[in-house]
């Protein structure tokens, strides 16, 4: 059977995919943000996982104003790298794993969550950034995608509960497919970020250290944060924390905490990282 | 009270709702058509032609020409959207968050090294916190 083997969360700033593809990474500016990074690449070096159920948000690359589903899975075989207006990042072509994402998909819509099935997704830096930070620059890389995409552009995005719930009855469909792989659950984006408007720049350390805590001990807690305390508390961007609670609703009730990264900037944003196991 | 209606408290930020989806509809697919390098040397060879293809308004084509962001985002825009107006330019996000908040790059760089803009006094405009 099909097994969650670890969970991990990570912010997605495309300045880090570009500081990546320029080269930049060792700079005053950069190193620090890498750092962070260096233990997850030996980590997932030995965890050698077979499939990576990574949840993300597309920003404006796959999905257009004309059709903005709140849940998109990728049931493809391939998902090609967007232009997301300067050229496709270069990075490997993303494989799907179809038979576990058309199962996933299955059970997650006969547990009531209405998924948008896509047989054909762009995939932008929400979900390259992080397969380099945690794979770095391979020809191709080690592992099946699945893509898994939330709408946290368009309010209402869907409450940090919904995500949670989502996130346990992931669970379930993962333990009930039949071949034997290892599977991790990703949860991206955020953390405290505004990218707009008079505001932007805007940073809350201590909402972030917070939610690094809660998401480890106590994720009932975070489910209750509203629409609107994420948008003053965290930015406009920083909504983006609820994928990680599809993360972490995948893990059951206690995890063990492997791995915790934070630093202030990257661009316009925090960066928080953290790597969980199931306790189970 | 309904949180929508808290929005416009929050200090210098455009929540972008359903209803601002509709506004800025056009304008955000014109936004999009520059992820193809064709349409981006199409744009940049001739910005007032190719905007004249798209059912834009007066207010959200001068915003896109000025380069003028807060307005763009005041008209309907959204800034993943925009996004593809200054990549297809060159300009970072860096670059043109600072444009927004009315200081330097430099400024706006060192404040983020500094730990960003504090939540202190920008969480609400009523309430003054």
């Amino acid at each position: 059977m099909a097994r969650v083997q670890a969970g991990v969360t990570t912010s997605h700033v495309p300045a880090i995919g570009a500081a990546i593809d320029r080269g930049q990474t060792e700079t005053d500016y950069w190193r620090p943000v890498f750092a962070g990074y260096e233990f997850s690449k030996r980590w997932m070096a030995e965890q050698r996982p077979d499939v990576i159920f990574l949840v993300y948000n597309d920003h404006a690359s796959n999905f257009s104003l004309e059709c903005l589903p709140t849940f998109a899975i990728g049931c493809a075989e391939e998902f090609t790298v967007a232009d997301e207006g300067f050229g496709p990042r270069p990075v490997p072509p993303v494989l799907g794993h179809p038979e576990l994402a058309c199962h996933i998909a299955e059970s997650l819509i006969l547990d009531d969550f209405d998924l948008t099935i896509m047989n054909k997704l762009d995939v932008d830096h929400g979900l390259t950034v992080p397969m380099s930070l945690l794979f770095g620059q391979p020809t191709a890389w080690p592992v099946k995608v699945i893509p898994f995409a939330v709408n946290v552009v368009e309010y209402p995005q869907p409450s940090g509960q919904r995500c949670f719930n989502l996130g346990r009855a992931l669970r379930r469909a993962i333990e009930s497919f039949p071949e034997d792989l290892n599977v991790q659950v990703w949860g991206t984006g955020g953390m405290s970020h505004q990218l707009q408007g008079p505001r932007a720049g805007f940073i809350n350390s201590t909402f972030d250290q917070s939610f690094l805590d809660r998401l480890v001990d106590d994720p009932d807690a975070l489910c209750q944060i509203r629409h609107l305390e994420y948008l003053r508390e965290s930015g406009s961007e920083g909504i983006e924390m609820i994928m990680w609670l599809v993360m972490r609703g995948a893990m059951g009730e206690r995890v063990r905490e492997v791995h915790r990264h934070y630093h202030v900037p990257a661009s316009n944003s925090a960066v928080g990282h953290l790597i969980v196991e199931p306790n189970s | 009270m309904n949180d929508k209606e808290e929005f416009d408290d929050i200090p210098g930020t455009t929540v972008f709702t359903t209803q601002r989806s509709r506004q800025g509809f056009h304008l955000n697919q014109f936004c999009m058509s520059l992820m193809k390098p064709e349409n981006r040397e199409r744009f940049r060879a001739d910005e007032e032609g190719y905007l004249s293809q798209w059912a834009l308004t007066d207010a959200q084509r001068d915003a896109v020409l000025r380069r003028d962001y807060n307005a763009a985002i005041a008209e309907g825009g959204n800034i993943y959207f925009l996004a593809k107006i200054f990549a297809t330019d060159g300009r970072s996000f860096v670059d043109v968050a600072a444009q927004m908040t009315d200081m330097t790059v430099e400024d706006y760089t060192q404040m983020m090294l500094n730990g960003g803009r504090s939540p202190e006094g920008n969480r609400s405009i009523r309430e003054g916190r």
